[in-house]
Order: C-alpha cells, then structure tokens, then sequence
C-alpha cells in the first residue's frame, strides 16, 4: 500500500502498463514528463491539438496492433472528435465482423468545481452509454483509479476512462504492483439497511459523508458504487434495493436520459427488486442548464452532500 | 518505375475484375438480393489497381465508402466479398457490414468506411504503427475530392507530415462529392496544391491511366519506407455510374461529360497499350481474360447465393471483442 492521489494512481497505473506492454502508447496535447523521461518519443508522443486525427488515429493504430492510449484531457475536448469515437471506434469491431481488435483507453477528466464554465465542465457519460461498443470506467477513488485504469488498458475494447475534475487530489491507500479490479463489478462502499444510494464518481465520496451524517439520525444508508459504467453490474444494485427497499442516485451529471436513468431502470424493471420497493426512486443530480462560472451559480446546478441527505430523509420518511 | 509486361498484364485482369465485380453488383442489387447500397467503383479501376501494385501484402490499406475496387486490388478474397454484399454468415463482416465496411485484415484492408474523410485519421494512425513497428511498412489512405475538404484530411496530413509517418494520401478525385460538382465547393481545383502547405509532395496523376499511377504511387512508397515521409497523390479520374446504385437519386453530371470521360476508360487504355506492343496482348488472350473473370464471379455469386444467412441471435455477437 502506498499513499497517493486519485491523480497520481491514475499515472501510476499508466507507467506500470507502459512497462508491461511494450505495444502501448500514450498520445496527449502535452507529454506528462514522467511518460516521455521513461518510454521516450517514440511511445510518449506530444500531439497537435486535433482530437478528431489522435482520436482516428488510435484506431489504426490498435487494429494494427498496438495499444494506444489517448488523453483528451477534459472531456469536451473530445466532442471535436464525435466522428472518430461514434461512428469508427465504437462501431468498427462489429461492423467488421469481429476480424480485428481496437484496445483503445481513452482518458477524460468530468465534472465540475474548477469554475471552468460550460465548455470544460460536464460529465457526458450517458451519452457514450447509449451506444453499444464502448466500455466506460468511473473511478472514485484512488486505489479504484489504479484497478481500473489497469483492466481498461488490458481490455480488448476501446474504453472511456471517465476521471472526476473534482478527485484529482483527493489521497488514499493504493495498493502496490499488479492491482486490477474486473470490469463490471461494483463495489458497495458502505454497508447499510434502510436505503441504497448509488453513487457515481465524486458523488461517491459525498454520499459516504451523508451517510455519517444520517446514521446520526438513526438511518442506515448502503453506498453503491457501480465503478464501470458499462458493462453495470446490474445485479449488485438489484441485491442492494431488494436489501433496503429504497433508493437514491447521486450524479454530478443531469439526469435527462442520464446514468441515474439507466440505474432507475436497472432496479425498477426488475420484478423481484421492484416488489421490494417501499418508495419511489429518488436522483439527485446536476440542474438542467450548462455548467456556469462563478461559484455562486456553478454550486447551485451540482448536486451535493445536503441534497443526498435531504433525498435520503425524504424516501425514507416517505416510504 | 516501369511496371514489367507480366506486371501489366496483372493491372489489367485486376482492373477488369473490378470492372465484372461492380456490374454484377449493381445488378445483383437492382434485381434485389444485396440490400442498402451499392456505390459503383467503375471508370476508377486504374486508381485502386495501380497503387495496390505498389504495395506489399503487409502494407495497409484504408477505403472509402466506394471500397470494392480497393478491396479487390489489395488481394481480398472475392467470395467473401460477395458473400457479405449478398448479407451471409460467410460474408467477410458476417452479414454486419454490407457493402461499405468491408475489410480484410489479413490482406492489409484495414476497411471501408461510410462516414466521408472517416478512414483518413485510421490510415495515419496504421502508419503510426508501422514507424513504430520500423519493419519498412507503409499505409494508403484512399479517399474522394469530398473528403479532402473535411477537418481530418488537414488534421492527419500536418500529423503525418510532422511525424515523417510511412503514410501515402491517394485522392481520387472524381470530380463529385455526391451529387455536387467540385467546382462548386472547391476553393482550388488541384488537390495536391495543398501538400505544399504541409512540406510534402503533391503530386497529380492522370488516374485513367493505371501505369502513371503506379510509376507515381511507387515514387511515393519509396519515400515512405525510406522515412522520408508521407506524400499527397492526387489521381484525376471519374466515376461512370451514378453515386449510388438506389433508386430515384438524381444525376445531375452533363450526358456529354460522362461520356467523354468513359471514352478515358482506364481498362481500354491499358489493353490497347499491350495490344500494340509486340506479343504483349492478343485479342484472343484478352477474351479469355475476361471470360476467366466472369466465371470467377459467377463462383463467387454461387457461393454467396447458397450460404446461409446469419442466425438473427448472431446480431449480438461481437458487439466487444473477448
């Protein structure tokens, strides 16, 4: 076990595939020194700023053989390359048959809280979910960065990694060496009886200090964290609902047609996990507007620890 | 560098095996047993022909949308081919892909591509790979004067350029990007003229005339597998049927100018050229070549015909590699 960032498991979990695998590559805007110092230009190479090309490019590189890398740094960047990501890299592997293999890892900082405004604040998961063909991790912590980023890079499809603005800096125990975590497989950060909240990301982290919080006030909260976005571990989640008879999903990302969505479905359109319900779902999520500036505005539109707990009282009284 | 009669003789039987291929799938698609679409490659067989012969079987290769021709030039295998035109499980895609994402792997066909300029950024990255793999290798980017106006062409080629990748641009520039005339949305008319902005070769290449072609394409092979960098081949040429094969699409070209192009056939300027050079190619000889070809895609047509479709459980499958 080491301590560390969410920020520096990530890298960690980066140089110690790059090690393994001589094949992989890593292609950003600006090089991370500590990639270029180890595996040179060849491997670390510094791109122009052409998304929608590194992004293309990955492609023919992984179904040549290789096993690219690609930071887009923050997730809106990576809108330039739509193209590249819909319609080649999540299709190309079916399309064609199954002939080739794309092991592509795409990294993308999400969310908010760096009063960067709309165009480098966003969590758009939801919209890569809807298609069929890219695997999406979520880390929450430092030790899941680390386990997940290393199953992403070993995985033989292309993978969104989806790393949380507001982590970055957030520190805890990583374990050493050759530490994976399956894709798939959700982790239940909290145990609990009276109510499940699923939570993504950073709202991970605030749901755990609600639930401090309310197990003050005698209410039992479990902390689902799905971890992979896609594949979801489905079942995992339906086991802790038919646990606890309730359920609240905390998402930095809006709630239209988003994550929160596809969780309501996943317990409600299950019979069993349904019959056990004692309340409505209840999300708590981004308001519906872009990500504003100051932080007046921008900590009104996310979701945050008080409005878990208010969602959480309000279910459980409800039911 | 001269292509050998031999090598000559091969450009033309490839050609004309393009030339049987799209007839029969257009007809094949107009008398309904290929679904979709069809976009013919007839009238620019001496592009794909003539830079495949420069080629080595583990050099790349990524299409375009009209990606038989491609196909059929990088040594695809014509069963198989029409086996996925026709939606069969013995289909190079297993009844996934249909006509515009056929790929061969094996043969260094990275595939089509239905999304205009889509290839062009998969092609720079196979050549990333090849430089990094340093065995000589190089990538061919086929693409349409449509695409060159798109974002990816510009981003991949200033890569390249930047990088020195073994990558070899080819437009085919046939004048339409769909329905609408190049000259309509084309600041310049000469392609190639934008390789000086990137500090590569730009070269243009009469695309009817297959041996120009391959003299150009292996210049630029050349120079690739030698590090020195990519190269922009701009081959003029012209598509004689319509863009696509589906019924009711408007063609707005000139009668006179489709005909005065077809009268450029790439494939009657290579038979007449051998034909006149002494032992070359007899009228006999070129008559048994065809006939050969014919039957070669009656086999194949056969072969498609008596597959069987996928299971539609099938539809699931692949959706992620293991």
């Amino acid at each position: 076990m080491a301590r560390m960032t969410y920020a520096q498991a990530g890298l960690q979990a980066v140089i110690e595939e790059m090690r393994l695998d001589p094949k992989t590559l890593y292609l950003t805007t600006d090089a991370i020194p500590a990639l270029a110092k180890e595996f040179g230009p060849m491997r670390t190479r510094p791109t122009p700023i052409a998304e929608a090309a590194v992004t293309g490019m990955s492609i023919g590189a992984a179904g040549s053989g290789y096993r690219p890398i690609v930071d887009w740094r923050q997730v809106t960047f990576c809108f330039v390359a739509m193209d590249q990501i819909v319609n080649q890299a999540a299709k190309i592997h079916y399309m064609f048959g199954g002939q080739a293999k794309f092991p592509i890892t795409f990294r993308a900082a999400v969310g908010g809280g760096t009063q960067l405004a709309a165009q480098h604040s966003q969590s758009p998961y939801s919209m890569f979910m809807n298609l069929a063909g890219l695997k999406m991790i979520l880390p929450s912590t430092p030790a899941d960065m680390k386990g997940l980023l290393r199953s992403a890079i070993r995985d033989n499809n292309p993978v969104i990694s989806f790393e949380a603005n507001r982590l970055m800096s957030m520190e805890g125990e990583v374990p050493d060496g050759d530490y994976t975590i399956p894709l798939g497989v959700a982790d239940v950060k909290r145990k609990g009886t009276d109510v499940t909240v699923v939570a993504l990301a950073w709202m991970v982290q605030e749901a755990l200090i609600a639930a401090e919080t309310l197990a003050k006030e005698g209410i039992s909260v479990e902390v689902v964290d799905p971890r992979t976005l896609v594949p979801m571990d489905r079942e995992t989640i339906r086991a802790s609902v038919r646990k606890t008879g309730r359920l609240v999903i905390a998402d930095e990302a809006g709630p239209v047609c988003g994550a929160s969505a596809e969780i309501a479905a996943v317990a409600t359109e299950d019979r069993a996990t349904f019959s056990a319900m004692k309340a409505p779902v209840r999300r708590v999520c981004a308001l519906e507007a872009p990500i504003p500036y100051v932080p007046v505005l921008e900590n009104h539109v996310f979701p945050n620890r008080e409005r878990i707990t208010a969602a959480v009282r309000d279910v459980v009284k409800g039911g | 560098m001269q292509a050998s009669p031999e090598q000559q003789r091969e450009m033309l039987r490839q050609m004309q095996t393009i030339r049987r291929f799209e007839e029969r799938a257009s007809a094949d698609y107009h008398a309904g047993h290929i679904y979709g679409v069809v976009h013919a490659y007839i009238g620019e067989e001496g592009v794909a022909v003539g830079v495949c012969a420069a080629l080595n079987r583990d050099d790349q290769i990524v299409s375009t949308h009209r990606g038989h021709g491609h196909c059929i030039a990088k040594g695809a295998d014509l069963d198989r081919m029409t086996a996925e035109l026709y939606g069969r499980e013995t289909g190079y895609c297993k009844g996934k892909g249909g006509s515009m994402h056929i790929a061969d792997f094996d043969a260094g066909m990275l595939g089509a591509n239905g999304i205009v300029a889509g290839g062009i950024s998969i092609a720079t990255g196979a050549g990333l790979a090849a430089q990094l793999e340093g065995k000589g290798r190089v990538a061919v980017s086929f693409f349409g004067d449509g695409a060159s106006n798109a974002g990816p062409f510009h981003e991949s080629i200033n890569i390249a350029a930047s990088w020195k990748l073994p990558v070899i641009y080819v437009c085919e520039n046939n004048r339409y990007a769909a329905q609408t005339a190049a000259t309509q949305t084309h600041a310049m008319p000469d392609i190639a003229g934008r390789a000086h902005g990137y500090g590569i070769p730009g070269i243009i290449v009469d695309g009817n005339d297959v041996l120009a072609v391959y003299a150009a394409a292996t210049t630029a092979v050349a120079r690739a597998r030698a590090g020195e960098g990519p190269t922009l081949l701009e081959c003029k040429t012209y598509r004689w049927r319509a863009h696509t094969e589906r019924k009711g699409q408007p063609d707005y070209r000139p009668k006179e100018e489709i005909e005065a192009k077809m009268a450029e056939d790439p494939i009657a300027r290579l038979m007449r050229h051998l034909m006149s050079q002494q032992g070359q190619l007899t009228e006999a000889e070129w008559k048994t070549m065809d006939t050969q070809i014919l039957a070669t895609i009656e086999r194949s047509t056969e072969f498609a015909k008596s597959s069987p479709f996928p299971k539609a459980e099938a539809a699931l499958d692949d959706v992620f590699a293991v």
